[in-house]
């Protein structure tokens, strides 16, 4: 099979040998669980438990609230101690919402278990996702985007093929390599579901050169079934051939287009920890509730791959592989180009956890003065998206957000090549995401000012329309009066008349009881006095009026956000 | 257990920039010795002085805007910029010239626009082009090529004509000094000689002079180092040797009495230095691939211009400066084409079922 290249690139060193020489340890049950809600990419999971019930193993503990979602499993059996904000694996270093089991040791099934499918090619595509999205599927390689939704294509996208990314996404890490070395079979369980589900012509197996054995294995264990459309490729190692569209662009020569997904294309890629969740799910009706973890790095004694439950703490993976290198200053999820550097090892493992690399200060770059940027371009030579990394660098410095745009910021994938070849050690990928996050906020802002500000117009015209009506209104009735007017002076005389008897009788009465005719007068002159009021606000003062309290409910909350939007007028 | 969180990646990175620095120094060696050789103790007098002062005066202006001094030192960069200076000027400048060359490379070139990274021009070429012009009688002693033994001057004599500008008593600056290959060319050409007439006198070798022609490879040698370390890219270089040679090989195709052959310019005057060490200071280079095709191509064609056409013998410096300016520029219209984007606007390469 020809193979092809992407632009820039780094080999790196994998040093996936010692954690491969390691037999996978399957842990146990820890004393208590911390499984966070939200695990995935999308939106937020709402607990469906409560303090103090029990749940079994494999029981929804978190119900997917949208489409773009995962829903969260009890890991075990047990009782949720607690739910609430729990610190969480995440680059903020935030809290969020998680479910605390204290687990019972028994680990048991309940009766919510789901029943398994031994005659999966049976079932049509509409059901065997719905069953991986039952199972709480995401992708396994790290980046945890719910499976159901990545294998249900839009109308009039025709999948044709299948890429299995067997290459391991990051220096250290060797879960994908041991798990397919380890469980060949449900990997390929899982592919022929997938193959089934989406109708697939062709599937391409990539593996990276660096993992003879897992090849090995992959080889002897191909199901017949599959042997007719399935190609095993051994690609070379060179660090990002792990990220989707690399991979893509090595096996096929074409390039995801930019805003686009490998759908568009025709391809849809999976993890090989993917597909043998896909497969628990189908066959066994086992949720995601546990993962492999590659455990490594000089920090730690021992390092091996681990099957974990979710929820987890670090710190029981760490023993696991003989505990921490007494020199060890810095825990990373992930690998050590896209990976985070954690605060606490005991936060829970997620489904996103694909690798926990302990380092001591000798590994990692010294966190002395950044120097500036010479502008030598070696980010530019091994960036795999063709992009001028110093370029966004500059700009992001400068907050120049339309040009860091135009120079394709949101292309970048963040596979931190970049920032290893930095000369001058600057962190570049932490100013794109900055950047990034920046232009979202700023999205959101624009979004909601729009919103405001078109509320604001809305209830302009509505005051300018009631105004003019109110105009025209009063106009006719004066046009009305002034035409009586003229035409009856009885009438007038009348009214005249009666003016006076009435102050007469005042005048007769006023001697008898004073307090209880003033009263009466002041209550009649009222509603002249207040009316004008409604009509007034419209008339071009809003900003000194803002928020001003006591007024209507509805244009008191228009006036707020209108106030909002000034101040953002003022700020840009 | 509580970490430190630092921001990704955790490996330790590949270069850093005083290293980069010192692998320029490191090939910069070979050439300076050749000079040495050819032109006498005074290169290195130059080159330590040079040194010495650029090093000195980036430690003041690194003090005065109040940053770190030790870890801006570290990078090498004033070594590099002293260097590279004192080896564009006569080995037995005056001290003063030096002196005069490096505060413009340093105080004005680098610091006043912002230090490291912000010099939009060549720091050394700013101040050699300072000097140039300002000094031209100082500027145009240079020596007959000779081998070190046979050097009228023995290192101590060197060292009181820096200092003192003024050769030991019973010298002439006419004994011991000769118009340098481009010199007596020019001269050549404009009293009615041909460019073989002019190249016909023994001192010269197959391309140029003897001497030039071995600095030349000796800092082709150098340069090829930093190609192979990966230090600098093969673009600006071979761009602007064949920026060079591409028009003198025309012109020489057409006229070869009245212009000299490819090879001679290019081993003339500092265009390997340029090509290698100068042109390639990646601070004041354009950064994308193509970019740096047309930089380089067009310094070699200026330095070609400048010396055919222009006032000056030589042009690195002018053309490295002229084409500094338009460096944003060739990088703002030459952008590689993203992945998963089309150059024209269409779908990118491969698309479509």
């Amino acid at each position: 099979m020809q193979l092809h290249r992407f632009h820039g690139g780094l080999k790196l060193a994998d040093n996936t040998e010692a954690s491969t020489a390691e037999p996978v340890l399957t842990m146990g049950v820890p004393e208590r669980l911390t499984v966070p809600l939200c695990q995935h990419i999308g939106d937020p999971t709402e607990p469906c438990v409560q303090v103090g019930d029990r749940v079994t193993k494999g029981q929804r503990i978190g119900q997917a609230a949208g489409y773009i979602a995962a829903h969260v499993h009890a890991p075990t059996s047990g009782v949720v101690e607690d739910i609430g904000h729990y610190p969480v694996p995440h680059p903020s270093g935030l809290s969020a919402p998680c479910v605390v089991i204290r687990t019972d040791g028994r680990d048991e099934w309940g009766d919510t278990r789901m029943e398994p499918w031994l005659d999966w090619d049976t079932r049509d595509s509409r059901r065997l996702r719905e069953r991986i999205r039952e199972a709480g599927v995401v992708g396994l390689g790290g980046a945890a985007f719910p499976t159901a939704v990545k294998l249900n294509p839009r109308a009039g996208q025709n999948i044709h093929t299948l890429i299995v990314n067997g290459a391991e996404c990051e220096p250290w890490i060797s879960a994908d390599d041991m798990l397919m070395r380890t469980a060949p079979e449900a990997v390929f369980e899982g592919i022929r579901i997938v193959a089934h589900l989406l109708g697939v012509e062709r599937i391409l197996f990539a593996v990276e050169d660096s993992m003879p054995e897992a090849m090995r294995a992959l080889t002897e264990n191909t199901p017949a079934e599959l042997a007719d459309r399935l190609e095993l490729v051994s690609i070379p190692a060179i660090y990002p051939t792990g990220g989707e569209r690399q991979l893509i662009q090595v096996l096929t020569g074409r390039e995801v287009p930019s805003g686009g997904l490998p759908a568009d294309l025709g391809m849809v890629c999976h993890n090989p920890g993917t597909f043998r969740a896909i497969c628990d799910a189908v066959i066994q009706g086992r949720p995601l509730v546990s993962r492999m973890v590659t455990v490594t790095g000089p920090g730690v004694h021992r390092p091996r791959n681990v099957n974990a439950l979710i929820g987890t703490p670090f710190a029981e993976l760490v023993a696991a592989a003989g505990g921490y290198d007494a020199e060890v200053d810095r825990l990373v999820m992930g690998g050590p180009m896209m990976g985070f550097a954690v605060h606490d090892d005991a936060l829970p493992v997620i489904k996103g956890t694909n690798c926990l690399l302990a380092t001591r200060p000798q590994d990692t770059p010294s966190p002395g003065p950044r120097m500036p940027c010479i502008r030598c371009g070696e980010c530019a030579a091994v960036c795999p998206a063709r992009l001028l990394p110093q370029q966004l660098y500059w700009q992001a410095k400068a907050k120049d957000f339309d040009a860091i745009q135009d120079y394709g910021l949101f292309d970048c994938i963040e596979c931190g090549c970049c920032a290893h070849v930095c000369p001058s050690n600057i962190p570049l990928v932490q100013y794109y995401r900055y950047a990034k996050h920046e232009i979202w906020t700023r999205e959101k802002e624009r979004q909601k000012s729009d919103v405001a500000r078109e509320r604001y117009e809305f209830r302009q015209a509505r005051l300018e329309r009631e105004e003019r009506e109110k105009a025209e209104k009063l106009a006719k009735k004066k046009a009305a009066v002034k035409n009586k007017e003229g035409q009856d002076d009885d009438k007038q005389a009348a009214i005249q008349a009666a003016l006076e008897r009435s102050r007469a009788r005042k005048a007769a009465r006023k001697g008898q009881a004073d307090a209880t005719d003033s009263s009466a007068g002041s209550t009649g002159e009222a509603p002249e006095a207040d009316s004008p009021t409604p009509g007034d606000t419209g008339t071009g003062t809003e900003p000194a009026e803002t928020g001003e309290p006591g007024r209507s409910e509805d244009t008191g909350q228009a006036d707020t956000t209108n106030a909002t939007d000034d101040s953002q007028e003022h700020g840009r | 257990m509580r970490f430190r969180t630092e921001s990704s990646p955790h490996i330790i990175p590949r270069h850093s920039v005083g290293g980069v620095m010192q692998q320029v120094l490191l090939a910069l060696i070979p050439g300076t010795l050749a000079m040495t050789w050819f032109f006498g103790w005074g290169v290195l007098i130059n080159v330590a002085l040079a040194v010495g002062f650029a090093v000195a005066l980036e430690a003041a202006m690194v003090a005065l805007r109040r940053r770190p001094v030790g870890p801006t030192l570290a990078d090498n960069s004033a070594i590099v910029t002293g260097w590279l200076f004192a080896l564009a000027i006569p080995p037995l400048a005056p001290f003063w010239v030096t002196l005069i060359g490096i505060a413009f490379a340093i105080v004005v070139a680098k610091h006043l626009y912002g230090g490291l990274g912000y010099n939009p021009f060549n720091p050394a070429m700013v101040g050699y082009v300072v000097v140039l012009v300002s000094f031209p009688r100082e500027m145009a002693l240079w020596p007959a090529p000779e081998t070190l033994p046979q050097m009228p001057l023995g290192l101590w004599q060197s060292v009181q004509t820096v200092l003192t500008g003024s050769l030991p008593a019973g010298m002439e600056w006419d004994a011991i000094t000769r118009a340098t290959p481009l010199d007596a060319l020019r001269e050549g050409l404009v009293s009615g000689r041909t460019v073989s007439e002019v190249t016909a006198s023994p001192v010269f070798g197959s391309f140029t002079e003897t001497g030039w022609e071995w600095i030349g490879n000796f800092f082709l040698l150098g340069g090829l180092y930093l190609l192979f370390r990966r230090v600098i890219r093969w673009e600006i270089p071979l761009a602007l040797i064949l920026g060079v040679a591409i028009p003198a090989g025309f012109f020489w195709i057409l006229d070869p009495d009245a212009h000299a052959s490819p090879a001679f310019h290019v081993f003339s005057g500092a265009v390997i230095l340029g090509a290698f060490f100068i042109a390639t200071d990646p601070v004041s280079a354009a950064t994308t691939k193509l970019g740096r095709i047309l930089y380089g191509a067009g310094i070699g064609l200026l330095i070609y211009v400048i010396r055919t056409w222009g006032g000056y013998p030589d042009a690195v410096a002018f053309a490295v400066l002229l084409m500094n300016m338009v460096a944003p520029t060739l990088d703002h219209f030459t952008r590689p084409r993203i992945y998963g984007h089309s150059r024209g606007g269409g779908p990118p390469p491969g698309a479509g079922p």
